[in-house]
Protein backbone atom coordinates (compact mmCIF):
# COMPACT_ATOMS: atom_id res chain seq x y z
CA UNK A 1 0.00 0.00 0.00
CA UNK A 2 1.33 3.44 -0.83
CA UNK A 3 1.90 5.60 2.21
CA UNK A 4 -0.12 8.78 2.37
CA UNK A 5 1.32 12.26 2.49
CA UNK A 6 2.22 13.49 5.96
CA UNK A 7 0.04 16.46 6.82
CA UNK A 8 3.07 18.70 7.22
CA UNK A 9 6.60 18.22 5.99
CA UNK A 10 7.95 20.97 8.21
CA UNK A 11 6.96 21.18 11.87
CA UNK A 12 8.17 24.01 14.13
CA UNK A 13 10.93 24.98 11.71
CA UNK A 14 12.31 21.43 11.60
CA UNK A 15 12.12 18.74 8.97
CA UNK A 16 10.52 15.32 9.56
CA UNK A 17 13.89 13.77 10.38
CA UNK A 18 14.81 16.64 12.69
CA UNK A 19 17.21 18.33 10.29
CA UNK A 20 17.55 22.07 9.76
CA UNK A 21 16.68 23.42 6.30
CA UNK A 22 20.33 23.65 5.27
CA UNK A 23 21.49 20.43 6.87
CA UNK A 24 22.74 17.39 4.96
CA UNK A 25 21.94 13.82 5.89
CA UNK A 26 24.82 11.89 7.49
CA UNK A 27 27.40 10.87 4.88
CA UNK A 28 29.84 7.96 4.99
CA UNK A 29 32.49 7.45 2.32
CA UNK A 30 34.88 4.54 1.90
CA UNK A 31 37.50 4.44 -0.84
CA UNK A 32 38.87 1.38 -2.65
CA UNK A 33 36.29 -1.15 -1.55
CA UNK A 34 36.39 -3.41 -4.63
CA UNK A 35 39.32 -5.60 -5.60
CA UNK A 36 38.71 -6.00 -9.33
CA UNK A 37 37.89 -2.41 -10.28
CA UNK A 38 40.59 0.17 -11.04
CA UNK A 39 38.91 2.54 -8.65
CA UNK A 40 35.94 2.20 -6.33
CA UNK A 41 33.95 3.85 -3.60
CA UNK A 42 31.14 2.96 -1.21
CA UNK A 43 28.98 5.85 -0.13
CA UNK A 44 26.03 6.38 2.18
CA UNK A 45 23.96 9.53 2.12
CA UNK A 46 21.16 9.16 4.63
CA UNK A 47 19.49 5.86 3.77
CA UNK A 48 21.05 5.79 0.30
CA UNK A 49 23.69 3.12 -0.07
CA UNK A 50 25.61 3.08 -3.34
CA UNK A 51 28.78 1.51 -4.77
CA UNK A 52 30.75 3.02 -7.64
CA UNK A 53 33.41 1.31 -9.74
CA UNK A 54 35.69 2.71 -12.42
CA UNK A 55 37.29 0.58 -15.10
CA UNK A 56 39.80 2.13 -17.44
CA UNK A 57 41.14 3.82 -19.36
CA UNK A 58 40.82 0.58 -21.29
CA UNK A 59 40.20 -0.75 -24.78
CA UNK A 60 36.83 0.13 -26.30
CA UNK A 61 34.38 -2.63 -27.16
CA UNK A 62 32.63 -2.55 -29.56
CA UNK A 63 35.47 -0.97 -31.48
CA UNK A 64 33.41 1.32 -33.70
CA UNK A 65 32.71 3.42 -30.60
CA UNK A 66 36.38 4.42 -30.41
CA UNK A 67 37.20 8.10 -30.73
CA UNK A 68 40.66 8.76 -32.20
CA UNK A 69 40.93 12.11 -30.40
CA UNK A 70 39.78 11.24 -26.86
CA UNK A 71 38.51 8.65 -24.43
CA UNK A 72 34.80 7.88 -24.42
CA UNK A 73 33.08 8.04 -21.06
CA UNK A 74 30.36 5.56 -20.21
CA UNK A 75 28.21 5.77 -17.11
CA UNK A 76 25.69 3.22 -15.97
CA UNK A 77 23.33 4.04 -13.12
CA UNK A 78 21.57 0.89 -12.01
CA UNK A 79 19.15 0.20 -9.18
CA UNK A 80 19.09 -3.15 -7.45
CA UNK A 81 15.61 -4.73 -7.52
CA UNK A 82 15.51 -4.68 -3.70
CA UNK A 83 16.64 -1.05 -3.36
CA UNK A 84 13.13 0.39 -3.18
CA UNK A 85 9.86 -0.40 -1.38
CA UNK A 86 8.19 -2.04 -4.36
CA UNK A 87 10.56 -4.37 -6.22
CA UNK A 88 12.11 -2.66 -9.21
CA UNK A 89 12.24 -4.70 -12.37
CA UNK A 90 15.90 -5.40 -13.14
CA UNK A 91 17.56 -3.59 -16.01
CA UNK A 92 17.47 -0.04 -17.31
CA UNK A 93 14.13 1.80 -17.30
CA UNK A 94 13.59 5.21 -18.85
CA UNK A 95 14.45 7.01 -15.63
CA UNK A 96 17.79 5.18 -15.27
CA UNK A 97 18.61 5.86 -18.93
CA UNK A 98 18.10 9.59 -18.41
CA UNK A 99 20.06 9.68 -15.15
CA UNK A 100 22.92 7.76 -16.77
CA UNK A 101 22.96 10.21 -19.67
CA UNK A 102 23.09 13.43 -17.67
CA UNK A 103 25.57 11.97 -15.16
CA UNK A 104 27.84 10.77 -17.96
CA UNK A 105 27.76 14.25 -19.48
CA UNK A 106 28.68 15.83 -16.16
CA UNK A 107 31.79 13.64 -15.99
CA UNK A 108 32.60 14.19 -19.67
CA UNK A 109 33.02 17.85 -18.84
CA UNK A 110 35.60 17.27 -16.09
CA UNK A 111 37.60 14.17 -17.10
CA UNK A 112 40.68 15.03 -19.18
CA UNK A 113 39.64 12.60 -21.87
CA UNK A 114 42.00 13.98 -24.54
CA UNK A 115 44.83 12.25 -22.66
CA UNK A 116 43.47 8.81 -23.56
CA UNK A 117 42.52 8.64 -27.25
CA UNK A 118 40.82 5.46 -28.49
CA UNK A 119 40.07 4.26 -24.98
CA UNK A 120 37.06 3.99 -22.71
CA UNK A 121 36.55 5.01 -19.12
CA UNK A 122 33.63 3.07 -17.68
CA UNK A 123 31.84 4.24 -14.57
CA UNK A 124 29.36 1.85 -13.01
CA UNK A 125 27.20 2.79 -10.07
CA UNK A 126 24.90 0.40 -8.28
CA UNK A 127 22.18 1.66 -5.98
CA UNK A 128 21.80 -0.94 -3.22
CA UNK A 129 19.29 1.13 -1.29
CA UNK A 130 17.55 4.27 -2.49
CA UNK A 131 15.94 7.04 -0.47
CA UNK A 132 15.73 10.16 -2.68
CA UNK A 133 18.86 11.75 -4.08
CA UNK A 134 20.34 8.48 -5.29
CA UNK A 135 21.65 10.14 -8.45
CA UNK A 136 23.53 12.70 -6.35
CA UNK A 137 24.94 9.99 -4.06
CA UNK A 138 26.08 8.06 -7.13
CA UNK A 139 27.87 11.05 -8.65
CA UNK A 140 29.64 11.73 -5.33
CA UNK A 141 30.74 8.10 -5.16
CA UNK A 142 31.77 7.94 -8.82
CA UNK A 143 33.83 11.09 -8.39
CA UNK A 144 35.82 9.52 -5.54
CA UNK A 145 36.17 6.23 -7.47
CA UNK A 146 37.65 8.16 -10.42
CA UNK A 147 40.25 9.72 -8.12
CA UNK A 148 40.96 6.26 -6.71
CA UNK A 149 41.45 4.96 -10.27
CA UNK A 150 43.90 7.78 -10.95
CA UNK A 151 41.87 9.26 -13.78
CA UNK A 152 43.01 12.87 -14.38
CA UNK A 153 40.23 15.42 -13.87
CA UNK A 154 39.92 19.20 -13.86
CA UNK A 155 38.68 18.90 -10.29
CA UNK A 156 36.14 16.93 -8.30
CA UNK A 157 32.44 16.61 -9.00
CA UNK A 158 30.18 17.05 -6.02
CA UNK A 159 26.46 16.63 -6.23
CA UNK A 160 23.49 17.54 -4.04
CA UNK A 161 19.81 18.33 -4.51
CA UNK A 162 17.57 21.05 -3.15
CA UNK A 163 13.82 20.61 -2.79
CA UNK A 164 10.91 22.92 -2.08
CA UNK A 165 8.61 21.55 0.59
CA UNK A 166 5.69 23.42 2.15
CA UNK A 167 7.07 26.51 0.39
CA UNK A 168 10.48 26.17 2.06
CA UNK A 169 13.76 25.35 0.29
CA UNK A 170 15.55 22.42 1.92
CA UNK A 171 18.96 20.86 1.28
CA UNK A 172 19.40 17.19 0.39
CA UNK A 173 15.74 16.05 0.51
CA UNK A 174 14.87 12.59 1.81
CA UNK A 175 12.09 10.35 0.52
CA UNK A 176 9.03 12.11 1.94
CA UNK A 177 10.28 15.55 0.89
CA UNK A 178 11.02 14.30 -2.61
CA UNK A 179 7.67 12.52 -3.01
CA UNK A 180 5.42 15.18 -1.58
CA UNK A 181 7.42 18.36 -2.11
CA UNK A 182 6.63 21.03 -4.71
CA UNK A 183 9.95 20.84 -6.55
CA UNK A 184 13.21 18.93 -6.74
CA UNK A 185 16.45 20.27 -8.17
CA UNK A 186 19.62 18.18 -8.37
CA UNK A 187 22.98 19.85 -9.05
CA UNK A 188 26.57 18.77 -9.60
CA UNK A 189 29.43 21.22 -9.34
CA UNK A 190 33.03 21.17 -10.48
CA UNK A 191 35.13 22.01 -7.44
CA UNK A 192 38.79 22.84 -7.87
CA UNK A 193 41.17 24.02 -5.13
CA UNK A 194 38.28 24.09 -2.65
CA UNK A 195 36.33 26.47 -4.87
CA UNK A 196 33.14 25.93 -6.86
CA UNK A 197 34.01 26.67 -10.48
CA UNK A 198 30.93 25.78 -12.51
CA UNK A 199 27.81 23.70 -12.89
CA UNK A 200 28.24 20.24 -14.43
CA UNK A 201 24.71 18.96 -13.88
CA UNK A 202 21.44 20.73 -13.35
CA UNK A 203 17.91 19.38 -13.55
CA UNK A 204 14.67 20.49 -12.03
CA UNK A 205 11.03 19.52 -11.89
CA UNK A 206 8.20 21.08 -9.96
CA UNK A 207 7.32 24.73 -9.60
CA UNK A 208 9.71 27.44 -8.50
CA UNK A 209 10.05 31.13 -9.15
CA UNK A 210 13.21 32.52 -10.71
CA UNK A 211 14.22 33.91 -7.31
CA UNK A 212 13.72 30.54 -5.64
CA UNK A 213 15.91 28.89 -8.27
CA UNK A 214 18.70 31.32 -7.47
CA UNK A 215 18.31 30.67 -3.74
CA UNK A 216 18.31 26.92 -4.40
CA UNK A 217 21.60 27.27 -6.25
CA UNK A 218 23.17 29.07 -3.27
CA UNK A 219 21.88 26.44 -0.85
CA UNK A 220 23.19 23.64 -3.06
CA UNK A 221 26.62 25.30 -3.22
CA UNK A 222 26.80 25.39 0.55
CA UNK A 223 25.89 21.70 0.77
CA UNK A 224 28.32 20.77 -1.99
CA UNK A 225 31.24 22.37 -0.15
CA UNK A 226 30.49 20.24 2.91
CA UNK A 227 30.30 17.05 0.82
CA UNK A 228 33.51 18.02 -0.97
CA UNK A 229 35.34 18.13 2.36
CA UNK A 230 34.14 14.61 3.17
CA UNK A 231 35.16 13.35 -0.27
CA UNK A 232 38.63 14.83 0.23
CA UNK A 233 38.94 13.41 3.73
CA UNK A 234 38.04 9.93 2.49
CA UNK A 235 40.63 10.11 -0.28
CA UNK A 236 43.29 11.51 2.06
CA UNK A 237 42.56 8.79 4.60
CA UNK A 238 43.13 6.12 1.98
CA UNK A 239 46.29 7.57 0.47
CA UNK A 240 48.03 10.26 2.47
CA UNK A 241 48.11 8.52 5.86
CA UNK A 242 49.67 5.38 4.38
CA UNK A 243 52.53 7.48 3.13
CA UNK A 244 52.72 9.20 6.50
CA UNK A 245 53.13 5.89 8.28
CA UNK A 246 55.85 4.90 5.86
CA UNK A 247 57.75 8.09 6.56
CA UNK A 248 57.45 7.49 10.29
CA UNK A 249 58.80 3.97 9.94
CA UNK A 250 61.79 5.25 8.03
CA UNK A 251 62.42 7.75 10.81
CA UNK A 252 62.34 5.08 13.54
CA UNK A 253 64.79 2.99 11.56
CA UNK A 254 67.18 5.87 11.36
CA UNK B 1 35.95 11.61 -43.73
CA UNK B 2 34.13 14.32 -45.71
CA UNK B 3 31.22 14.56 -43.23
CA UNK B 4 33.61 15.36 -40.41
CA UNK B 5 35.45 17.94 -42.47
CA UNK B 6 32.16 19.60 -43.37
CA UNK B 7 31.06 19.63 -39.75
CA UNK B 8 34.32 21.29 -38.81
CA UNK B 9 33.91 24.00 -41.43
CA UNK B 10 30.37 24.67 -40.21
CA UNK B 11 31.62 24.81 -36.64
CA UNK B 12 34.31 27.33 -37.45
CA UNK B 13 31.80 29.44 -39.37
CA UNK B 14 29.27 29.40 -36.51
CA UNK B 15 31.97 30.30 -34.00
CA UNK B 16 33.50 33.08 -36.10
CA UNK B 17 30.09 34.68 -36.56
CA UNK B 18 29.42 34.29 -32.86
CA UNK B 19 32.60 36.19 -32.00
CA UNK B 20 30.94 39.21 -33.64
CA UNK B 21 27.73 38.45 -31.76
CA UNK B 22 26.01 37.22 -34.93
CA UNK B 23 24.30 34.04 -36.06
CA UNK B 24 24.67 32.29 -39.41
CA UNK B 25 21.01 32.82 -40.32
CA UNK B 26 20.98 36.45 -39.22
CA UNK B 27 18.90 35.90 -36.07
CA UNK B 28 19.59 37.64 -32.78
CA UNK B 29 21.15 35.44 -30.08
CA UNK B 30 17.87 35.22 -28.19
CA UNK B 31 15.59 34.91 -31.21
CA UNK B 32 13.48 31.88 -32.11
CA UNK B 33 12.93 30.74 -35.67
CA UNK B 34 9.50 31.19 -37.22
CA UNK B 35 6.84 28.99 -35.60
CA UNK B 36 3.96 27.47 -37.58
CA UNK B 37 1.29 25.38 -35.89
CA UNK B 38 -1.19 23.19 -37.79
CA UNK B 39 -3.68 21.78 -35.29
CA UNK B 40 -5.94 18.76 -35.80
CA UNK B 41 -4.20 17.30 -38.82
CA UNK B 42 -4.73 13.67 -37.81
CA UNK B 43 -8.46 13.03 -37.56
CA UNK B 44 -7.96 9.45 -36.30
CA UNK B 45 -6.23 10.81 -33.22
CA UNK B 46 -8.03 12.42 -30.25
CA UNK B 47 -5.86 15.48 -30.77
CA UNK B 48 -2.88 16.38 -32.93
CA UNK B 49 -0.62 19.10 -34.27
CA UNK B 50 2.13 19.55 -36.78
CA UNK B 51 4.66 22.14 -35.73
CA UNK B 52 7.31 23.73 -37.91
CA UNK B 53 10.09 25.51 -36.09
CA UNK B 54 12.12 26.88 -38.95
CA UNK B 55 12.80 23.72 -40.94
CA UNK B 56 12.36 21.41 -37.98
CA UNK B 57 9.08 19.49 -38.16
CA UNK B 58 7.35 17.44 -35.51
CA UNK B 59 3.95 15.76 -35.41
CA UNK B 60 2.35 14.96 -32.06
CA UNK B 61 -0.72 12.76 -31.85
CA UNK B 62 -2.80 12.18 -28.72
CA UNK B 63 -4.59 8.91 -28.13
CA UNK B 64 -6.71 8.19 -25.05
CA UNK B 65 -8.16 5.07 -23.49
CA UNK B 66 -9.46 4.02 -20.08
CA UNK B 67 -7.05 2.12 -17.88
CA UNK B 68 -5.77 1.61 -14.35
CA UNK B 69 -4.52 4.59 -12.32
CA UNK B 70 -1.20 4.63 -10.47
CA UNK B 71 -1.65 3.29 -6.92
CA UNK B 72 -0.33 6.55 -5.41
CA UNK B 73 -2.79 8.68 -7.44
CA UNK B 74 -6.00 6.62 -7.57
CA UNK B 75 -8.20 9.54 -8.64
CA UNK B 76 -6.00 10.96 -11.40
CA UNK B 77 -5.64 10.35 -15.09
CA UNK B 78 -2.29 9.19 -16.42
CA UNK B 79 0.01 10.86 -18.99
CA UNK B 80 2.43 8.71 -20.96
CA UNK B 81 4.83 10.53 -23.27
CA UNK B 82 6.88 8.78 -25.88
CA UNK B 83 9.19 10.03 -28.63
CA UNK B 84 10.27 8.32 -31.79
CA UNK B 85 13.25 9.70 -33.64
CA UNK B 86 12.49 7.92 -36.89
CA UNK B 87 15.26 7.50 -39.49
CA UNK B 88 13.25 9.58 -41.96
CA UNK B 89 14.00 12.68 -39.90
CA UNK B 90 17.79 12.67 -39.95
CA UNK B 91 20.72 10.77 -41.49
CA UNK B 92 21.95 10.07 -37.96
CA UNK B 93 18.72 8.50 -36.63
CA UNK B 94 18.56 4.74 -36.68
CA UNK B 95 15.57 2.43 -36.40
CA UNK B 96 15.20 0.41 -33.25
CA UNK B 97 14.22 0.90 -29.62
CA UNK B 98 14.43 4.44 -28.22
CA UNK B 99 17.97 5.53 -27.39
CA UNK B 100 19.00 7.89 -24.58
CA UNK B 101 18.28 10.95 -26.73
CA UNK B 102 14.68 10.05 -27.49
CA UNK B 103 14.13 8.97 -23.87
CA UNK B 104 15.46 12.32 -22.64
CA UNK B 105 13.40 14.24 -25.21
CA UNK B 106 10.18 12.51 -24.18
CA UNK B 107 10.89 12.89 -20.47
CA UNK B 108 11.68 16.62 -20.67
CA UNK B 109 8.53 17.32 -22.73
CA UNK B 110 6.55 15.22 -20.26
CA UNK B 111 7.97 17.14 -17.31
CA UNK B 112 6.80 20.45 -18.76
CA UNK B 113 3.23 19.19 -19.14
CA UNK B 114 3.17 17.34 -15.82
CA UNK B 115 4.84 19.88 -13.56
CA UNK B 116 2.90 22.85 -14.93
CA UNK B 117 -0.22 20.80 -14.11
CA UNK B 118 -1.45 21.79 -17.55
CA UNK B 119 -3.98 18.99 -17.58
CA UNK B 120 -6.50 18.71 -14.79
CA UNK B 121 -5.91 15.01 -14.18
CA UNK B 122 -8.53 14.78 -11.44
CA UNK B 123 -11.20 15.44 -14.07
CA UNK B 124 -10.02 12.31 -15.89
CA UNK B 125 -11.05 9.90 -13.16
CA UNK B 126 -13.77 7.46 -14.24
CA UNK B 127 -13.93 5.24 -11.15
CA UNK B 128 -11.54 5.98 -8.29
CA UNK B 129 -8.77 3.43 -7.92
CA UNK B 130 -10.05 1.38 -10.85
CA UNK B 131 -10.54 3.27 -14.05
CA UNK B 132 -9.09 6.57 -15.28
CA UNK B 133 -8.27 8.08 -18.67
CA UNK B 134 -4.78 7.38 -19.96
CA UNK B 135 -3.37 10.05 -22.27
CA UNK B 136 -0.73 8.90 -24.71
CA UNK B 137 1.36 11.78 -26.03
CA UNK B 138 3.29 10.41 -28.99
CA UNK B 139 6.01 12.62 -30.45
CA UNK B 140 6.95 11.84 -34.02
CA UNK B 141 9.94 13.73 -35.38
CA UNK B 142 9.67 14.31 -39.13
CA UNK B 143 12.62 16.59 -39.91
CA UNK B 144 15.41 17.40 -37.47
CA UNK B 145 16.93 20.75 -38.31
CA UNK B 146 17.83 21.35 -34.68
CA UNK B 147 15.94 21.86 -31.41
CA UNK B 148 13.46 18.99 -31.72
CA UNK B 149 12.80 19.46 -28.02
CA UNK B 150 11.11 22.86 -28.22
CA UNK B 151 9.29 21.92 -31.43
CA UNK B 152 8.00 18.80 -29.64
CA UNK B 153 6.91 20.76 -26.56
CA UNK B 154 4.97 23.21 -28.71
CA UNK B 155 3.42 20.37 -30.72
CA UNK B 156 2.51 18.42 -27.59
CA UNK B 157 0.64 21.26 -25.86
CA UNK B 158 -0.96 22.35 -29.16
CA UNK B 159 -2.23 18.81 -29.69
CA UNK B 160 -3.51 18.56 -26.12
CA UNK B 161 -5.37 21.85 -26.55
CA UNK B 162 -7.45 20.36 -29.37
CA UNK B 163 -7.90 16.91 -27.80
CA UNK B 164 -11.41 15.51 -27.29
CA UNK B 165 -11.85 12.82 -24.65
CA UNK B 166 -13.36 9.91 -26.67
CA UNK B 167 -15.93 8.97 -24.01
CA UNK B 168 -18.64 7.82 -26.44
CA UNK B 169 -16.35 5.27 -28.07
CA UNK B 170 -15.99 3.53 -24.72
CA UNK B 171 -19.63 3.87 -23.68
CA UNK B 172 -18.79 6.53 -21.07
CA UNK B 173 -21.15 9.29 -22.14
CA UNK B 174 -20.53 12.15 -24.52
CA UNK B 175 -17.14 13.27 -25.77
CA UNK B 176 -15.77 16.37 -24.09
CA UNK B 177 -12.73 18.61 -24.52
CA UNK B 178 -9.63 17.65 -22.51
CA UNK B 179 -9.39 19.98 -19.47
CA UNK B 180 -6.23 21.96 -20.25
CA UNK B 181 -5.48 24.87 -17.89
CA UNK B 182 -1.91 25.94 -18.64
CA UNK B 183 0.48 26.25 -21.58
CA UNK B 184 3.96 25.09 -20.59
CA UNK B 185 6.70 26.29 -22.93
CA UNK B 186 10.26 25.01 -23.11
CA UNK B 187 13.11 27.20 -24.30
CA UNK B 188 16.33 25.51 -25.32
CA UNK B 189 19.63 27.32 -25.78
CA UNK B 190 22.90 26.12 -27.20
CA UNK B 191 25.82 26.95 -24.93
CA UNK B 192 29.05 28.03 -26.60
CA UNK B 193 31.50 28.92 -23.85
CA UNK B 194 30.26 32.13 -22.27
CA UNK B 195 27.71 32.75 -25.05
CA UNK B 196 24.33 31.23 -25.84
CA UNK B 197 22.15 30.78 -28.92
CA UNK B 198 18.43 30.34 -28.34
CA UNK B 199 16.62 27.74 -30.50
CA UNK B 200 19.75 26.44 -32.27
CA UNK B 201 19.40 25.03 -35.78
CA UNK B 202 21.25 21.92 -36.90
CA UNK B 203 24.24 23.78 -38.34
CA UNK B 204 24.66 25.69 -35.10
CA UNK B 205 24.54 22.40 -33.21
CA UNK B 206 27.79 21.46 -34.97
CA UNK B 207 29.48 23.32 -32.07
CA UNK B 208 28.39 20.39 -29.86
CA UNK B 209 25.30 18.99 -28.16
CA UNK B 210 25.56 21.49 -25.35
CA UNK B 211 22.11 22.70 -24.40
CA UNK B 212 20.13 24.06 -21.48
CA UNK B 213 16.35 23.78 -21.50
CA UNK B 214 14.18 25.86 -19.20
CA UNK B 215 10.41 25.30 -19.20
CA UNK B 216 7.95 27.74 -17.68
CA UNK B 217 4.20 27.96 -17.09
CA UNK B 218 1.87 30.91 -17.66
CA UNK B 219 2.73 32.43 -14.27
CA UNK B 220 6.41 32.54 -15.34
CA UNK B 221 7.22 29.83 -12.78
CA UNK B 222 10.00 27.51 -13.81
CA UNK B 223 8.60 23.99 -14.07
CA UNK B 224 11.51 22.06 -15.57
CA UNK B 225 15.23 22.49 -16.23
CA UNK B 226 17.54 20.14 -18.06
CA UNK B 227 21.21 20.62 -18.76
CA UNK B 228 22.15 18.29 -21.59
CA UNK B 229 25.64 17.63 -22.94
CA UNK B 230 29.16 17.34 -21.59
CA UNK B 231 29.97 20.98 -20.86
CA UNK B 232 30.39 23.25 -17.87
CA UNK B 233 27.86 25.99 -17.23
CA UNK B 234 28.70 29.20 -15.43
CA UNK B 235 26.34 30.66 -12.86
CA UNK B 236 26.22 33.98 -14.70
CA UNK B 237 25.05 32.34 -17.91
CA UNK B 238 22.51 30.25 -16.02
CA UNK B 239 21.05 33.38 -14.40
CA UNK B 240 20.88 35.14 -17.75
CA UNK B 241 19.19 32.19 -19.43
CA UNK B 242 16.49 32.11 -16.75
CA UNK B 243 15.48 35.61 -17.85
CA UNK B 244 15.90 34.92 -21.56
CA UNK B 245 13.81 31.76 -21.35
CA UNK B 246 10.96 33.36 -19.43
CA UNK B 247 10.85 36.20 -21.96
CA UNK B 248 10.81 33.92 -25.00
CA UNK B 249 8.28 31.55 -23.45
CA UNK B 250 5.77 34.41 -23.06
CA UNK B 251 5.88 35.11 -26.80
CA UNK B 252 5.59 31.45 -27.76
CA UNK B 253 2.74 30.89 -25.31
CA UNK B 254 0.80 33.63 -27.10
CA UNK B 255 1.40 32.01 -30.48
CA UNK B 256 0.24 28.62 -29.16
CA UNK B 257 -2.86 30.12 -27.53
CA UNK B 258 -3.84 31.96 -30.73
CA UNK B 259 -3.41 28.94 -32.97
CA UNK B 260 -5.61 26.56 -31.00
Amino acid sequence: MPESRPEKLIIDGKRLDGRKFDELRPIKIEVDVLKRADGSCYLEMGKNKVVAAVYGPREVHPRHLQDPSKAIIRYRYNMAPFSVEERKRPGPDRRSIEISKVSKEAFEAVIMKELFPRSAIDIFVEVLQADAGSRTACINAASVALVDAGVPMKGILTSVAVAKVDGQLVLDPMKEEDNYGEADMPFAFLIRNSKIESIALIQMDGQMTKEEIKMALELAKKGAMEIYKLQREAIMKRYVTEEGIEVEEVNTDA
Amino acid sequence: MPEDALAEIKRDYVLSKLRDGERIDGRKLDEFRNIEIYPNIITKAEGSALVKLGNTQVVVGIKMQPGEPYPDAPNKGVIITNAELVPLASPTFEPGPPDENSVELARVVDRGIRESEAIDLEKLCIEEGKNVWIIFVDIHAIDDDGNLLDASSIAAISALLNTKVPASRFGLGEDYPLPVRDIPVSVTSLIAGSKYLVDPNKDEMSIGDYTLTISTNQKDYIVAIQKSGGYLLSEELFDELLEVSIRNARKIREIVANKS
